[in-house]
């Protein structure tokens, strides 16, 4: 059973089409990757996906009790609301301080519980944005354009630690980038957007589908066969993914 | 008895605290000061319509300034270019007040107690309902603090740990028509929304958790009501302002230090 899907997905802004009959499902324990030129409905999408807003038509469905978690663009944080990492970690619920401590160990900002969320740089914010939807034990974790700020070796970093995580974890990943190299390696299956799904698959079938093509042009091709064989390295995880399924239950 | 009403008149100084403290930061922290202004000016109107009908003008206050609250809530989030459309309304519901009130009774109504308020004339009655409505104010917003400040945080992050932000926002309009109807004999409609701003504005400087800034702004909301109650009493000055100007020195005091 999927752990979100959507089914035929219609969203207008007055009279600007955003979403034209979008469906998907995210599986347990896989790694989708949606893609999309600027304003191709990304953004929009997710936002369905997690309920902030209400399609026009079609209908999200959730395994019941799903865990979400979920990771924004960014946090616009008021300068007026002081407030230290711990205590946002600890937001809607309390958590167990160990827990805590792990968490921000295993995603790189131990020891800045006490600073002020303001005073974090980007890179920091959003290894915080990520611990806490961590702490909610997702089933699975939506990220929206997670890097958006960083620089390369940050946000190549960032990628890594998602892989890891999914490794530890077992979760499935959901994430939207318009950054195709870094992430479509690390991917089991991309997700091409651009109002309507126009293609999906595999990251290779995706790389070769003329909708693809057409919408990104042929230029990428040499950074994607660069991250391409990167990806044939992390193949195992397809493989592992079946024990990871059933553990899971 | 003189010392009677002035021990009755701080109970009421500290009472407003209390309820102005915690739901003043989060008008702070959302950005929501027009929201203040919007609800507290439309009061008068509801000082009016509870003289035509003979209710308790906190209970016309209480409900002219929800439904206020109501109506801006729901063109913000239609994320119309809100800034003249609320100056309208805000400042519609004032005049439209005024207007009524010198219709419905003449001489008899002291208007100037409606708008800058009348601390020194508070009775244990006055005081029972600012006590009441400062409880109420308090509990809903404890009750609802953790789902408040995520969704203050980021409403997309709220909606993803399963809290409704519209019901939260709900829930803020509510508290704000119960401050406004109980706070208006106290600092007078005009100065209701510098009460919710000022104190939590002052104890940005000295919090370092949202926790600790509401309980700032309900002492610092405090020390302006005693003080201004002081200025009040002591020079025949209007009590709403007395209270706003401590407020703000106060407020003047803080970030001066914070930058020494």
């Amino acid at each position: 059973m999927s752990l979100l899907s959507a089914e035929g997905l219609h969203l207008s802004y007055g009279d600007l089409k955003v979403l034209d009959g979008v469906s998907l499902a995210v599986d347990p324990g896989e790694i989708v990757t949606l893609v999309g030129p600027n304003g191709s409905g990304k953004s929009s999408l997710v936002k369905a996906l997690t309920g902030v807003v209400t399609p026009d038509r079609g209908r999200v469905f959730r395994k019941p009790g799903l865990r979400l978690g979920y990771v924004p663009q960014k946090l616009a944080l008021d300068p007026s609301l002081p407030i230290t990492v711990s205590r946002f970690l600890n937001l809607p619920r309390r958590r167990d301080p160990k827990r805590v401590e792990k968490v921000m160990e295993d995603t790189g900002i131990a020891g800045l519980g006490d600073r002020q969320l303001a005073a974090l740089s980007g890179g920091q914010t959003q290894r915080a944005l990520l611990a806490r939807a961590l702490l909610g034990e997702p089933e699975l974790l939506i990220l929206d354009e997670p890097t958006t700020g960083l620089d390369q070796p940050g946000e190549a970093a960032f990628y890594r630690q998602i892989e890891t995580l999914r490794e530890e974890m077992g979760l499935a990943i959901f994430m939207v980038s318009h950054d195709l190299h870094v992430v479509m390696a690390a991917s089991d299956r991309v997700i091409c957007l651009n109002h309507h799904v126009c293609c999906e698959g595999t990251p290779h079938v995706v790389r070769d589908a003329p909708e693809y093509r057409a919408l990104f042009g042929e230029g990428t091709r040499g950074a994607l066969a660069l991250y391409q064989h990167h990806h044939d390295h992390d193949h195992d995880h397809a493989h592992g993914h079946d024990d990871k399924e059933a553990h899971h239950g | 008895m003189v010392d009677d009403f002035l021990v009755r008149a701080a109970f009421a100084g500290i009472g407003i605290a209390v309820a102005v403290g915690p739901l003043g930061s989060f008008v702070v922290w959302r950005r929501m000061a027009y929201f203040g202004d919007a609800t507290a000016h439309a009061s008068i109107l509801g000082v009016a319509l509870a003289l035509v009908f003979s209710v308790p003008v906190t209970i016309g206050t209480l409900a002219v300034a929800l439904g206020m609250g109501l109506v801006v809530s729901w063109l913000v989030t239609r994320g119309h270019a809100m800034d003249a459309t609320l100056g309208v309304l805000s400042h519609s519901a004032l005049a439209a007040g005024l207007v009524a009130v010198s219709f419905v009774s003449g001489a008899r109504v002291d208007l100037n107690a409606f708008l800058f308020g009348d601390i020194l004339a508070v009775g244990w009655d006055d005081l029972a309902v600012i006590w009441g409505g400062a409880a109420l104010v308090s509990a809903l917003i404890l009750w609802r603090w953790s789902a408040l400040l995520t969704s203050t945080l980021s409403e997309d992050l709220a909606v993803a740990s399963g809290i409704d932000p519209r019901r939260e926002r709900l829930i803020l309009t509510l508290a704000l028509a119960v401050v406004v109807a109980v706070a208006l004999k106290v600092v007078g409609a005009l100065l209701i929304a510098a009460m919710l701003i000022i104190p939590a504005s002052a104890a940005r400087g000295l919090s370092r958790s949202p926790e600790a800034m509401a309980i700032w702004a309900v002492l610092i909301g405090a020390v302006s009501a005693v003080a201004g109650l002081g200025l009040s009493f002591g020079f025949d000055t209007p009590a709403g302002p007395s209270i706003v100007v401590a407020a703000a020195v106060i407020f003047a005091g803080v970030s001066v230090l914070r930058r020494a």
